[in-house]
């Protein structure tokens, strides 16, 4: 057997005999979702029009309703919730697995991923931007009588949206065999209009307000008249960085002598930043790992339970002792 | 050892990171502890930014963050709600991003129906839901908000919800706060919302580590405070706590300061690594075998 093919055989193992063991020696169960059964209506002048919205609720809650009304229906547990908390959990193992190797598991869950946020893109890009930004403006009445019925009544057609409207077609149009350049109109405006918003925000927040904060006293005086040597200090370090900064940008000049020494000074504040910024993108990626295995030992295998999900006794009171935790 | 440390597989490395991050998880769940926590100078200007408003405050929440953030923005956003529901503040749910709109009701669920099911919809809070057109909606609603929000997240006409009475813009929101993922985010509302109106428009915001070295240049005349990723979440939340958390405190509002236990560890095996690392690449260079 190939020295991976063995990881994977092992990784298996002690995962089935976790799981079997998980299943058979302790009490309660676990992955199991619950749900809370809250009656909704369309208002009070249609009584018939009600329904039932199921939101998301702990076992804690069920076995508190269970507890004092034993024929509650209020409560109960979800099967498809719960089939959707053992699906997270097999792809969220399934991602992980990638550390090892690339594999079909990992090929799996990243091709459900990719197919879903495609799905999702297209059904939110159509009922959030389609349908209220141009059939609303274009045929109010029609909107309001088919999808939104919320639409206020002064809503009138706007016939300058058949604009938009005509760009959208013109846009479409580059998946035409024929006549495909008709598309690079549209897509001029659009970069055009990008162009000039980004433009003109950039140079007023990041360029003229940026000179602005950067001009700042550099002798520092408190609020009791002395000197504010810690402010101070702050603010001369920040003017210095700025400026050996621009320095290590400026390649008009040859950078020897002072111009060099400069610049490498600039150097050194942009190693600062960019260890700065690898601190916080790992800090930003062990979160991103907390909370999945959070969800898997919270939500999933039920070995903890810090917000108090669960009043059963929890499973990490049967592991603790094991490691003479407890 | 040093030809161990050489030739170390990533695969352990992997492992490594993983028990780092497991066992402290594991540890502190069970025993439903935190690290203490010493809030820094710009987790506290955004707490003073939300807790000096008057009570009963107009407050805008911009959620502009999907499930892939949620281990980091996910407690900012629970805590932001939580301290503007202890003042009483008026909230203005909206979002820039798709999958924001799920984040909002994951915390209306979460916070506003399960703890405090007698603040009203529509009158205490409202769910603005997603619009899109990224910048673009900030670029309108600052001048002009009815003119995309003609609805709430579930039709409702604005006009018939109580707290959106007299609302035509969002200068008239006494504070914006945005928990930002990416773009549009953070660096958005300061450019299209409080550099043309710096006098009207205040903002704070909690955003994802990845991003926070790009937005300290903004603090703090157009940025009076930042939640830079899980750190600057569990300052915040540990200010909130202390303020408004009471004797029995929910789990789910420590959120933040349950998980610096495996920032902790796995920062410490990060810096051993980074040493070990270097140690062996200049033992390496001294002995001339690079390769």
């Amino acid at each position: 057997m190939k020295p991976e093919n063995r990881w994977w055989v092992i990784l298996f193992a002690i995962g089935a005999v976790l799981l079997i063991a998980r299943w058979f020696v302790l009490p309660g169960g676990f992955g199991r979702a619950y749900v809370r059964a809250v009656p909704q209506a369309v208002d009070a002048e249609h009584p018939d029009g009600q329904w039932v919205v199921y939101e998301q609720a702990t076992m804690a809650d069920y076995l508190e309703a269970e507890r004092t009304n034993p024929d509650q229906s209020v409560y109960a547990p979800s099967p498809s919730r719960t089939l959707g908390t053992w699906i997270a959990a097999f792809l969220t193992l399934f991602v992980l697995s990638f550390v090892i190797r690339d594999n079909p598991l990992y090929k799996i869950a990243e091709s459900i991923f990719i197919g879903v946020s495609a799905a999702y893109w297209m059904v939110t890009g159509f009922w959030d931007t389609i349908v209220p930004n141009l059939l609303g403006k274009l045929a109010p009445g029609l909107l309001r009588n088919w999808a939104v019925p919320g639409l206020g009544d002064d809503q009138h057609p706007e016939l300058a949206y058949l604009i938009p409207l005509i760009l959208g077609i013109m846009l479409l149009w580059r998946l035409s065999p024929v006549g495909g350049w008709i598309s690079r109109w549209p897509m001029a405006f659009i970069i055009g209009t990008f162009c000039g918003l980004r433009l003109m925000s950039f140079l007023h927040a990041d360029f003229l307000t940026q000179i602005r904060n950067t001009i700042v006293s550099l002798y520092v005086v408190d609020d009791g008249g002395g000197f504010d040597a810690w402010q101070s200090l702050k603010n001369l370090i920040l003017v210095v960085g700025v400026l050996c900064c621009l320095v290590y940008f400026f390649f008009s000049l040859e950078h020897k002598g002072v111009v060099g020494n400069t610049a490498r000074v600039g150097i050194w504040f942009l190693m600062i930043t960019f260890g700065a910024a690898f601190g916080y993108t790992v800090m930003g990626r062990i979160a991103l790992l907390a909370i999945r295995i959070e969800f898997l030992m919270d939500d999933w295998l039920w070995l903890i339970d810090p917000t108090n999900k669960r009043l059963l006794a929890d499973a990490a009171g049967f592991f603790l002792p094991l490691f003479g935790m407890g | 050892m040093f030809e161990f440390f050489r030739n170390l597989d990533r695969r352990w490395i992997f492992l490594m990171m993983f028990l780092c991050v497991a066992v402290p998880i594991f540890v502190i769940g069970k025993y439903k502890t935190t690290f203490p926590e010493k809030p820094l100078v710009l987790a506290t200007n955004v707490f003073n930014e939300i807790d000096n408003l008057p009570d009963g405050s107009k407050v805008l929440l911009a959620f502009d963050y999907d499930p892939g953030s949620e281990g980091e923005l996910g407690p900012m956003a629970t805590a932001f709600t939580l301290h503007c529901i202890k003042k009483h503040h008026k909230m203005y749910f909206i979002a820039l991003w798709p999958l924001g709109r799920q984040m909002i009701d994951n915390a209306v669920n979460r916070i506003i129906k399960a703890d405090f099911p007698h603040l009203r919809y529509g009158e205490d809070y409202v769910n603005l839901g997603f619009k899109a057109g990224n910048e673009g909606v900030i670029k309108v609603i600052v001048t002009d908000l009815r003119k995309l929000y003609t609805t709430d997240s579930r039709g409702t006409a604005t006009d018939e919800i109580p707290m959106m009475q007299g609302i035509e813009n969002i200068q008239q929101m006494d504070l914006v706060i945005n928990v930002s993922a990416g773009y549009p985010g953070t660096k958005e509302w300061v450019q299209y919302a409080v550099t043309p109106f710096p006098d009207r428009i205040r903002l704070v915001a909690g955003c994802t580590g990845v991003q926070a070295p790009l937005l300290y240049p903004y603090i703090p005349q157009q940025l009076p405070g930042l939640l830079a990723a899980i750190k600057g979440a569990s300052e915040y939340e540990s200010l909130v706590m202390a303020k408004y958390g009471g004797e029995n405190i929910s789990g789910k509002y420590l959120e933040a300061q349950r998980r610096m236990g495996p920032q902790l560890v796995a920062h410490l095996l990060m810096i051993f690594l980074i040493i070990a690392g270097n140690v062996i690449y200049f033992v390496e260079r001294r002995r001339g075998v690079r390769q």
